[in-house]
């Protein structure tokens, strides 16, 4: 019920917060969302707090039928990988609601119930397993966000919104003729109708079949990631944003798209995956490299920020298709950590934005004097994007390169230039807006006033994380561990459940971390190896 | 004619009866409010029939008519739509000055021509039903003749629409000299067994009459009049235009079309998949181009008929359950989003211009959330009917292994998604000065109240099959009789 409850409370707190700010004013709006999505924090904390006791498959489930004439059911499952996303997800939600405190002025309470609508829908993301009910919440989270930036976006917003929108919802048609045809085809095999996620792992699609379902998921997946050739709907739909949408889309929906890389495409199709996996780790490569040179060359500083972001987010399509134990955990750090970084700079770029209406970074220069508390948590925040070691982003990238090593040192070759990029947009925005002289009088913005302490403590707050995931980053990969045995492993051909995937070993023993961070199992490397399908 | 013959079609009976009342009712007492409910009365009163006409279901009234459960929710769906209409013509009318009370009889005859044509077996009864409902029309959509180019519609409709009716003719003529018979639907085009040359005139005939059904259904290439005579015609007549006047062809195609495709008449099938996908591909695209809401919601409509047509080259228990899901669920759709129009529109002056809909979530939240629901239920997002309407169709157009239909289906929504987003955003705008002098110039239309209450019901039952489809869904295969006979 807990996972129910998880969803719900948004969903109930989304309309309870725009029927409110009617009747009680903008006020009630915020601090009931601030309230909803606290409670929703601790919901997903005491889920945590349960997890990793037993060996179980999943922490908590849950399940009704719905439409069973078709075999749809409303079913919840989360394991670790699910809590860590949730828990991210309700997290930075609470921070871009108070880090938009003061800047929504036009309908507050319209503007709480979308945002609270997109997270619930992107915890019912992390948490469906029924692929209608996935679908549909993926579908659901889609709109409110392109009210956010419909209505409370910058110039460009209305074009901005509908490129998102296209965007998303044909990729999502993709997923749903996948998702029709993978339930067809295990209908088939087997004589079931449904849409259950487990059941469906044992599909016994083959051949050309199952390669094809594997690219309707993938694709509708690498659009949401963005992977590098369908990433040019993001620069738009972020940096025409407002602020709380920027973080939640940086932060939390990209991080959709990663899960069903993981949730998804390799559990059902593991073969296909890796025979598919070169062409993806291209693609993952090519995105750190492009995504940083496009960075580099952003004058609008909400663009760079974004633009940064397809160069980490194809650090994520390394580490998935790597297809190794060092991989996918460091692609759930690079989750975690690039939600908690972008959040920050989104926040900064909010804050400047706020000050001095406008985005172009030529109007910027020389702020450290006029707001130098600001000046050092944008200092801070371009470090860890860069991934300083230390804070969790080296963690996560580290792992990434460790892993795609091991299969490809080429592709680990070209992503590691990619640290090099970062390097140069994250100093260069820091020296274009904090450092150096003010521009000419004219082409300056003015000067901004420094932080105030509830921006500061929304800046703390994500960079404590970063700092303590940096630190000791034990938490996150104990928890996504789990949910990596599961990975890979759990796809039984149908007729032949006694395959053995090489490292079930691992999977059954209990295998904890060591206790040096960053550095997992025994074998961080050890190959996933896809099971053979029945011939 | 035995007593279960008049029981089985008691609602035609009750129509009927009731087309001639009005008459009388009109020839001594004019009032609009009395006819508009005497109108909803007599339609409620067909509803009532429904189970008693169920009851011997189904049943075969030789030759003309076939009362199965398929026919009878074509039926109610009409008669419910029917019932719509008068509620939002009893508004939009009640703006202009002019005789009203005929405008009633035709739509009471428009609807029994549609539970005629749903319940139809044989030539005879199918043709008289469309030209019942077609002639009804001509009036109907001309009705509000001061209206700019009202009778321009009124007079495409007519021309086209009879030289379709000559196609249909012609079509049923060379079928009928083939086979010797003029019952179609289960068995009748399959078991002619008759030899090669016979077969030709088969398909021949039956494409001809294709051409005369698609007209009506107005798929592309027959689509051409759509949009001229829907921009024309009153907003309630333009929502019955694309609700009650195509579902019950889609029915005849259904029933028409049972048995599947025989080896002879494949080419039919492949001519169904090309009008399916045209259609598609002509309304998505088309609709881009237009600024105009009612010329959008046109072409809108030949698209949602081609993703019907998916649902119908499915066949099968799961394409007709999907095909009569969507129906309903762009019943509820169509007929709202036509009228919020309606509502909004002051005598004489249409407000169709999408531009005159900037900033209403502003100037008039109300009908723009309304009216937003039902551009997300024609979209097809969750949490609106037109979700599990598109998700049923695609399932079964997938179940039936039509894969290019599914994937040409999912192409073209997503270019369909653009123009509806653009009616929500341009709502969400700003509104700039002419917005505001139509706000102020506003006041709430005659009967305000009851179109609010049908545009309240309308949004409800979109949101209620978005959420929880399955009773709706058991509602449909709980007709058990939806094995067709």
């Amino acid at each position: 019920m807990i996972l129910l409850w998880l969803i719900l409370l948004p969903f109930l707190g989304g309309i309870l917060a725009w029927a409110g700010a009617a009747l009680f004013g903008a006020a009630f709006a915020r601090w009931f969302s601030a309230a909803v999505l606290a409670a929703g924090v601790v919901l997903s904390a005491l889920l945590w707090s349960t997890a990793g006791s037993g060996g179980e498959r999943w922490i908590a489930a849950w399940s009704v039928p719905w439409i069973p004439s078709h075999g749809i059911a409303l079913s919840l499952s989360a394991d670790g990988l699910s809590v860590v996303l949730v828990a991210l997800t309700y997290g930075l939600g609470l921070l871009s609601v108070v880090a938009s405190w003061k800047s929504i002025e036009r309908a507050p309470g319209f503007f709480h119930f979308n945002l609270l609508w997109i997270l619930a829908g992107t915890a019912g993301v992390f948490l469906a397993t029924d692929l209608v009910l996935f679908f549909f919440l993926w579908e659901l989270m889609v709109l409110p966000m392109f009210f956010l930036i419909a209505v409370w976006g910058h110039e460009n917003r209305v074009y901005a919104a509908i490129k998102f929108f296209i965007f998303t919802q044909a990729s999502g048609l993709l997923l749903l003729a996948a998702i029709l045809g993978l339930h067809f085809v295990h209908a088939a095999n087997t004589g079931e109708r449904t849409f259950d996620y487990e059941a469906l792992l044992r599909h016994g699609a083959t051949g050309t079949t199952a390669m094809w379902l594997m690219l309707g998921f993938f694709t509708a997946f690498a659009v949401k990631l963005p992977a590098f050739p369908f990433h040019t709907w993001l620069a738009d739909a972020h940096s025409e944003a407002p602020t709380a949408g920027s973080i939640i889309l940086a932060g939390v929906l990209l991080k959709t798209g990663a899960y069903g890389l993981i949730r998804f495409v390799l559990p059902l199709f593991p073969a296909e995956a890796a025979a598919f996996a070169p062409v993806a780790m291209a693609m993952g490569a090519a995105g750190v490299l492009y995504g940083a040179m496009l960075a580099f060359a952003q004058t609008d500083l909400k663009r760079l920020i974004a633009c940064s972001s397809v160069s980490h987010m194809g650090f994520v399509l390394l580490g998935v298709f790597a297809l190794n134990e060092a991989g996918l955990q460091g692609t759930v750090m690079q989750l975690v950590c690039h939600g908690l970084s972008t959040g920050g700079l989104f926040v900064l770029a909010g804050l400047l934005y706020e000050r001095l209406h406008t985005r172009d970074m030529r109007a910027m220069g020389g702020f450290w004097t006029a707001a130098p508390r600001m000046g050092a948590m944008a200092l801070f925040f371009a470090m860890a994007s860069l991934g300083l070691p230390g804070l969790g982003n080296f963690v996560a990238e580290f792992l990434i390169l460790f892993g795609t090593f091991a299969v490809s040192p080429a592709a680990a070759a070209v992503a590691a230039l990619g640290l090099l990029g970062a390097a140069l947009y994250s100093l260069r925005f820091f020296q274009d807006v904090f450092q150096g002289g003010a521009p000419d009088e004219g082409a300056s913005a003015g000067k901004p006033a420094d932080i105030v302490p509830r921006e500061a403590v929304v800046l703390a707050v994500l960079a404590a994380g970063l700092v303590f995931l940096g630190l000791y980053p034990r938490p996150v990969l104990n928890l996504s561990a789990d949910a990596h045995w599961t990975v890979g492993f759990s796809r039984c051909p149908a007729g032949d459940a006694a395959t053995t995937p090489q490292t079930t070993a691992e999977a059954d023993a209990p295998a904890k971390p060591t206790d040096s961070p960053g550095i997992v199992a025994d074998n961080p490397v050890a190959r996933i190896t896809p099971p053979e399908t029945t011939p | 004619m035995t007593a279960t013959d008049l029981q089985a079609i008691l609602p035609l009976i009750v129509l009927g009866s009731a087309s001639l009342v009005l008459l009388l009712l009109l020839a001594f007492y004019r009032n609009q409010t009395v006819t508009a409910f005497a109108t909803g009365g007599a339609f409620v009163l067909a509803l009532v029939t429904l189970p008693f006409a169920a009851a011997p279901a189904p049943y075969v009234q030789e030759p003309l008519f076939v009362v199965d459960g398929f026919g009878l929710f074509f039926v109610a769906l009409n008669l419910l739509g029917g019932i719509a209409v008068v509620i939002l013509s009893h508004s939009y009318l009640g703006k202009y000055r002019m005789e009203r009370g005929e405008f009633y009889v035709l739509l009471v005859l428009a609807v029994l021509g549609a539970c005629v044509v749903a319940l139809s077996r044989h030539f005879v009864s199918l043709f008289l039903g469309i030209e019942l409902l077609s002639v009804s029309l001509y009036v109907m959509i001309g009705y509000v003749f001061t209206k700019e180019r009202a009778l321009e519609a009124s007079v495409k409709y007519l021309f086209l629409s009879a030289a379709a009716s000559a196609f249909l003719l012609l079509g049923m003529a060379f079928v009928y000299a083939a086979t010797g018979s003029m019952v179609f639907g289960a068995g009748a085009v399959a078991a002619t067994g008759a030899p090669a040359a016979a077969t030709l005139y088969v398909v021949a005939g039956t494409g001809l009459f294709l051409a005369g059904i698609a007209f009506k259904l107005s798929l592309a290439p027959f689509h051409l009049w759509t949009p001229d005579v829907y921009q024309g015609a009153p907003a309630p007549v333009a929502a019955f235009l694309a609700t009650v006047a195509k579902a019950s062809l889609m029915a005849v195609l259904v029933r028409y079309f049972a048995d599947g495709f025989t080896p002879e008449t494949a080419t039919l099938a492949t001519v169904l998949i090309v009008l399916a996908a045209a259609s598609m591909a002509v309304g998505n695209l088309l609709a881009l181009l237009q600024s105009n809401l009612k010329r959008l919601l046109a072409y809108s409509s030949i698209a949602h008929a081609g993703y019907m047509m998916v649902a119908l080259l499915a066949g099968g228990d799961a394409g007709r359950e999907a095909l009569a899901f969507y129906i309903a669920a762009y019943f509820a759709a169509a007929l709202g989003a036509f009228g919020v129009i309606g509502y909004l529109s002051p005598a004489d002056d249409e407000r169709d211009d999408i531009a005159r809909y900037r900033g209403l979530f502003r100037s008039r939240p109300v009908p723009a959330a309304a009216l937003a629901v039902m551009l997300f239920s024609l979209i097809g997002l969750p949490l609106t009917a037109g979700f599990f309407a598109k998700l049923f169709v695609l399932s079964a157009g997938a179940g039936a292994g039509r894969w290019f239909l599914v994937l040409w289906l999912v192409a073209n929504s997503a270019v369909g998604l653009y123009y509806y987003l653009r009616v929500v955003s341009v709502m969400c705008g700003q509104p700039g000065d002419d917005e505001e002098a139509d706000a102020a110039r506003e006041s709430p239309p005659p009967h305000a109240v009851s179109v609010g209450i049908l545009l309240g019901v309308l949004a409800a039952i979109v949101l209620w099959a978005g959420l929880a489809p399955q009773i709706l869904l058991e509602w449909i295969a709980d007709l058990s009789f939806f094995s067709l006979s």
